[in-house]
């Protein structure tokens, strides 16, 4: 491509520039989390491992990381259910509203948080009488995480075909057993994917989950929230913050794993 | 296959049911169709609507409860009320210089990482993107209340333009990841022709670039708008004392128990993503999301 020798380096520049914005905040975090300096004084004054030693025996923090934990999972497992039926819908018949159908489920994340948050809190409150807690919490989760199992199936479905299915119905099997032994091992790997998005997904959240708690329920980003405008717990959440982004290298690594798989087939 | 086999040994109620379902396709979609439907087309769309039915009902000033008799009260003062106009003329001024920045940003990132990386290079580039995406959204705004604090490395202190620089970085993976794609299906002989014929840099971009990436940078933009105007974390985290459309909803539910009130200004961000997206609709941009 002929592209004059300044325009590269202007390029190059600012693409390096960019990688730096986005991962210079990310540095200081887990840099502060060593800062002898309560404040975080910069540059820091001293290193130590003081506040992973009091984030570790916090038992306020533990909680939120086993309710948050929970509520994955079990948004996790309503959305691979829900997302698996509808993609299997979507791609494999046809039936008037089907474009409705796809864009129902795009909805809960098109729209922005708070306006689910409340939408849901208002049923659960003044319709059904439901007291809030971690079940509603899930309920929650699982109405935006649906998307990412669906759009993973959806994908994987419209690669696979009915040729192998065929095939093994032609052989004798009957629908359950086809299901088990052809169809559930083609889709694993995107049935992992859309799962570990989800969950990503629901972990992460804070908007619904605010309205859809109560008061005892404090999944892990509640607590973060909670504890970001208190000065004493300033180096913890900060700790906690520098753990999920070492953290989250996990997730992305299954992916790429994941997708590495996938493309291989 | 030899579990086929054993159960073609003979009919069983297990075979019956099995071509029961393979015969009649419509009980089958139906079934898939059931849950689904009840959980997103009735539990949810239900709940939204019940939402928007609540906007025009009032609450009563001296017990606070519902009174469920219509009227256009809420979206009365809406539209009247000088702090709520300010607010909402603010958030989406707020929303469309986030996504300016994004873009101003983004496109060089994105242009460098499609047309300059060799393909090794460029897998390893979208992965670097990528990878902030999954750290949480609290600890990359925290990251900036600490940068942002009067100690801290930029120490500019918190406001509207401290709200503006960390939505800018919390959505920017979300506008570089599709116009990288846009940039990457667009053919490079495309660029060798238009230098061929004379075209200097400027004008390539401006004639050949832009307009065939246009639905990318569209798509990326309902991201990093639509994310913007419905935010009211990172505001509370780094704003100081600004308020955005989310900080009346959410200070309406909860301190002042007004959900009447909440649920006509939560309708704001929802009408003006409805329009922006028919708006789009025909640049092509909802395929590229």
């Amino acid at each position: 491509m002929n592209l004059s020798r300044p325009a590269r380096v202007l390029l190059g520049v600012a693409l390096v520039l960019g990688l730096g914005v986005i991962y210079v905040p990310l540095a200081v975090v887990v840099l502060n989390s060593f800062n002898a300096d309560k404040t975080f004084g910069w540059p820091p004054s001293g290193l130590t491992f003081q506040w992973w030693r009091s984030a570790w025996d916090s038992s306020g923090l533990r909680d939120a990381l086993w309710t948050s934990v929970q509520a994955g999972l079990g948004a996790t497992v309503v959305a691979l259910v829900l997302g698996t039926m509808a993609a299997f819908a979507v791609q494999r018949y046809r039936f008037f509203g089907k474009n409705t159908v796809s864009l129902l489920i795009v909805l809960p994340i098109a729209l922005p948080g708070i306006v689910t948050g409340i939408a849901l809190s208002n049923t659960f409150h003044t319709v059904l009488g439901v007291p809030l807690g971690l079940l509603t919490v899930i309920v929650g989760h699982a109405t935006f995480c649906v998307v990412t199992v669906y759009n993973n199936v959806l994908a994987r479905l419209r690669r696979m075909g009915l040729g192998l299915e065929e095939a093994s119905a032609d052989l004798g099997a009957d629908t359950f057993t086809t299901f088990r032994l052809v169809t559930f091992p083609m889709m694993r790997s995107a049935l992992l994917a859309g799962g570990l998005l989800a969950f990503a997904l629901s972990f992460d959240e804070i908007i619904v989950t605010t309205f859809t708690s109560g008061a005892g329920v404090k999944t892990l980003p509640i607590w973060i929230f909670e504890n970001l405008f208190r000065p004493n717990q300033a180096p913890v959440v900060n700790v906690v913050a520098a753990a999920l982004i070492v953290v989250s290298v996990v997730p992305i690594y299954l992916a790429q794993r994941l997708s590495g798989e996938a493309s291989t087939h | 296959m030899t579990a086929g086999v054993g159960a073609a040994k003979g009919p069983t109620l297990r075979r019956e049911i099995s071509a029961f379902f393979h015969r009649h396709s419509r009980v089958r979609l139906s079934l898939l169709l059931s849950a689904p439907l009840a959980w997103l087309g009735l539990a949810y769309l239900g709940s939204l609507a019940a939402l928007i039915a609540s906007a025009f009902w009032s609450t009563d000033t001296f017990t606070g409860d519902l009174v469920k008799t219509f009227t256009w009260a809420n979206f009365h003062d809406l539209l009247t009320i000088d702090v709520y106009r300010t607010i909402a003329l603010r958030s989406v001024w707020v929303a469309a210089a986030v996504t300016l920045i994004d873009l101003a940003i983004a496109f060089p990132m994105a242009f460098a990482m499609a047309k300059l990386a060799s393909p090794r290079a460029q897998r390893w580039l979208v992965i670097l993107v990528l990878t902030p995406l999954w750290a949480s959204y609290l600890v990359k705004a925290y990251a900036w209340r600490v940068m942002l604090s009067s100690g801290g490395i930029l120490g500019w202190g918190y406001g509207l333009t401290a709200t503006i620089a960390t939505l800018a970085y919390l959505w920017l993976p979300y506008m570089i990841l599709p116009i990288y794609a846009g940039l990457e299906r667009m053919p490079n002989a495309l660029l060798d022709a238009a230098g061929d014929l004379g075209a200097r840099g400027w004008r390539t971009f401006r004639t050949v670039v832009w307009p065939l990436t246009f639905p990318a940078v569209v798509a990326g933009s309902i991201f990093t708008f639509s994310l913007s105007l419905g935010d009211y974390i990172t505001v509370k985290i780094v704003g100081g004392k600004s308020q955005l459309i989310g900080n009346v909803v959410y200070d309406n539910i909860g301190a002042a128990n007004n959900l009447p009130f909440a649920a006509a200004v939560a309708t704001v961000p929802v009408v003006i993503m409805l329009v922006y997206l028919a708006a789009v609709r025909r640049t092509g941009a909802l395929e590229n999301l």
